[in-house]
């Protein structure tokens, strides 16, 4: 009798889309035809996503790796050796070895792709729980201390220093305080939330419970996104796990510490991902933007002093309290510490996640690790930061992936996620989707950003359509001022940022409209 | 207006029970309510506002805030395609125009027969295996007009 051949093949909802899930069956029934024995686990994604579904294949070599399979390819794959690591057209080696992964410093993401996402015994060989057990050594301010040294800026978006919010939340007194983590991730291009729910969920929950330790909360919430049902089966199925463990409960890890944590979903409002309207959807209410102060840390969650943070930020919490502040914080440049998990996405050769300290340029990831476009035309257009973040041209990729170096180029780095567009690309009907994507997903308290968006969308149709072009621009002009200084929130504020930049640097999309040809290609490419 | 079924009132009640100790449990109650009966009725409307002692116009609001919460039940199976930037940047328009006109409905519509309901999203976390879309339940990647007839004709089959 021999030992069983460990195969793995990602349960992750991006390698499922393009069925993980037959490939797994049909690996079971090949090597039984073929009287293998083998052990099929499903791990997270290791986010080289082109490559899913990627088997890996568990050999005296490491984990080779063979990709992207195709469920009718596994019956010839078998035959060719895949369970002992043989050659392949798609085997690609040793997976840990691979530049794509070798280059990058994996510290929120460094088990995703490696373990059993719910498999206690795995994330504790894999060094989980370190950052909790050195955090209940500290005082809960020296913990929220770490936090603040370390440099970590909130990931969801604006960048706010969690060690300041944390601190609030600790000085304000208060019986009952909360903790939220905000996985409404909407923005398109962005899936690092999701894949780390997936893949390692352990890790949010350690990051949540260090967070309610520092802040004195008892109760937490992490309020995902509908659109993602197989995240929202993963954290259940882990808090489950976690209770049964003493992770979570009265009496964590024997300190008596206490901390429960829920899921709540989402119901398809881009808006809840604004933290105030997510804790009213948390209330049971719509998902209307809170007008600030008062600020959450203070008065949140039914009143009461709330933190709430992205699930990157909270995620990147026990590598710094188990490696310390310092190690987290001589990463990066400038103000902005650490490492951020980029996702390069749309029209990119080689997508996924790319986890690296801040100050690699966004050249660097879409040419060098992302491959250039998938279609294998010039790279016209980037978006950068999601719908609300601006649109960069092919000559203005030398930026440095940086809090600040965006900002001072009228652009946000936002959750990180990169979609690249080739030179098929319309500027044009791209920043009329932004105004349009604002009109549907404006909450409406506030008319700047209601009826601005909807008046965008006409303006835009004027100007494309010829009807007084310089006449609707100046208009264009003065509407997207007009939303960005009387808008409440982001949403309605930022929206100007992908229609201007998309004037500002494909001036042309806007007037070619009907006319023969307009030499648009051309400037792609020589630019 | 109508008075609602008593059994759907009695689940109802059932389902606000089940989340009684739950903090802010309209939405989950919501999930649960559209899960079961596909839509959320008007008729649990006043339901739920005596069962949680809040006002109608305030459930009201709630339901029809949110685009998870349907006011009808849609076709037997539900075909969403991304449109959000990241599809779009590989073709996720042309996808949806196909899927209209192969469909013969617009999105946000049901095909005369109730067999599809073609609607939009914006975004499913797919977006580096696009165009993306969602059939029932599962997320789809790499989509391409062959693809999706073959996994909405499947689907329908099923
Ligand atoms: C329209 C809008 C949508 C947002 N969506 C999200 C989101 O999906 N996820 C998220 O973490 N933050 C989102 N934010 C940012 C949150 O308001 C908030 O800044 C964040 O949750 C704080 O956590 P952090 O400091 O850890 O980033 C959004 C903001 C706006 C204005
Ligand atoms: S800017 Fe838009 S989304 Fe934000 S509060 Fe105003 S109406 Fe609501
Ligand atoms: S806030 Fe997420 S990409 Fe913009
Ligand atoms: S943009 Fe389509 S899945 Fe994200």
């Amino acid at each position: 009798m021999t030992t069983p051949v460990t195969v793995y093949v990602p349960r992750d909802s991006a390698a499922l889309s393009v069925g993980a899930d037959l490939v797994a069956a049909e690996i079971e029934r090949a090597a039984a035809e073929a009287g293998r024995s083998v052990r099929v686990v499903r791990n997270g994604s290791h986010g080289m996503l082109w490559l899913e579904p990627l088997v890996e294949v568990v050999t005296e070599r490491g984990r080779i790796g063979y990709g992207p399979v195709a469920p009718e390819e596994v019956g010839d794959l078998v035959a060719a050796g895949l369970l002992d690591g043989a050659d392949h057209e798609l085997c690609q080696g040793v997976v840990a070895e691979l530049p794509w992964l070798r280059d990058q410093t994996r510290l929120c993401f460094a088990r995703v792709g490696i373990t059993d996402p719910l498999s206690a015994e795995d994330y504790v060989a894999h060094g989980g729980l370190t950052g909790l057990r050195r955090a209940l050594e500290l005082t809960p301010a020296e913990v929220v201390a770490q936090v603040t040294e370390s440099g970590l800026r909130g990931r969801g978006g604006a960048g706010f220093p969690a060690g300041i919010k944390w601190k609030t939340v600790l000085d304000t007194p208060g019986e009952l305080k909360f903790v939220c983590c905000n996985a409404d991730e909407g923005d398109s291009g962005t899936f690092a939330d999701r894949m780390l729910m997936e893949g390692d969920p352990f890790t949010l929950i350690e990051g949540m419970t260090i967070a309610a330790y520092a802040v004195g909360a008892t109760e937490g919430y992490v309020y995902i996104r509908s659109e993602y049902p197989d995240a929202v089966r993963t954290m259940r199925q882990a808090i489950a796990v976690a209770r049964e463990q003493g992770w979570l409960g009265g009496d964590i890890l024997g300190s008596g510490l206490r901390f429960d944590l829920f899921v709540r979903v989402g119901a398809g409002a881009y808006i809840c991902g604004e933290e105030t309207a997510m804790l009213e959807s948390l209330e049971g209410k719509r998902g209307m933007v809170r007008a600030k102060p008062p600020i959450p840390a203070i008065t949140g969650l039914f009143n009461k002093p709330t933190v709430v943070n992205n699930v990157l930020t909270l995620a990147s919490v026990p590598t710094i309290l188990a490696d310390g502040a310092a190690a987290y914080q001589a990463l990066g440049m400038e103000r902005s510490r650490g490492t951020q998990v980029f996702q390069l996405a749309g029209n990119v050769a080689r997508g996924g996640i790319f986890e690296t300290a801040f100050g690699m340029t966004l050249g660097e990831l879409i040419h060098t690790y992302g491959g250039g476009t998938r279609t294998g035309r010039p790279v016209r257009a980037v978006q950068v930061g999601g719908p609300l973040g601006a649109y960069l041209p092919a000559n203005g990729l030398d930026l440095p992936m940086e809090y600040e170096a965006f900002a001072s180029a009228g652009a946000m780095l936002g959750h990180g996620g990169i979609v690249v567009f080739d030179d098929t690309v319309d500027m044009a009907a791209m920043a009329r989707f932004a105004m349009e994507f604002c009109a549907e997903e404006s909450c409406g308290k506030c008319t700047p950003c209601r009826v601005g968006a909807v008046r965008g969308v006409e303006v835009i149709d004027k100007i494309t359509a010829g009807q007084d072009p310089d006449g609707n621009l100046a208009l264009l002009g003065d509407l997207c001022e007009l939303m960005t200084e009387g808008s409440l929130c982001a949403m309605g504020g930022l929206t100007p940022m992908p229609v201007r930049s998309a004037l500002l640097h494909f001036p042309d999309d806007f007037t070619a409209r009907g006319k023969p040809s307009t030499g648009r290609y051309e400037e792609a490419k020589t630019s | 207006m109508a008075s609602p079924d008593p059994s759907v009132t009695d689940r109802v009640r059932a389902l606000v029970a089940a989340h009684r100790g739950d903090r802010g449990a309209l939405l989950p109650i919501l999930h649960r309510i559209q899960a079961e009966f596909g839509y959320v009725d008007s008729d649990v409307v006043p339901v739920l506002a005596t069962e949680l002692n809040i006002s109608r116009a305030d459930v009201h609001g709630v339901v029809t805030f949110y685009t998870d919460f349907r006011a009808e039940p849609a076709g037997r199976t539900v075909v969403k395609l991304c449109r959000a930037e990241a599809c779009q940047s590989v073709g996720a328009e042309q996808l949806v125009a196909y899927a209209e006109r192969t469909l013969g409905v617009k999105v946000g519509q049901t095909t005369p027969d109730g067999s599809v309901t073609l609607e939009q999203v914006f975004c499913l976390g797919n977006c580096a295996l696009g165009p993306a879309g969602q059939i029932d339940e599962r997320v789809h990647g790499r989509l391409t007009p062959a693809r999706l007839d073959a996994l909405v004709t499947k689907a329908v089959d099923a």
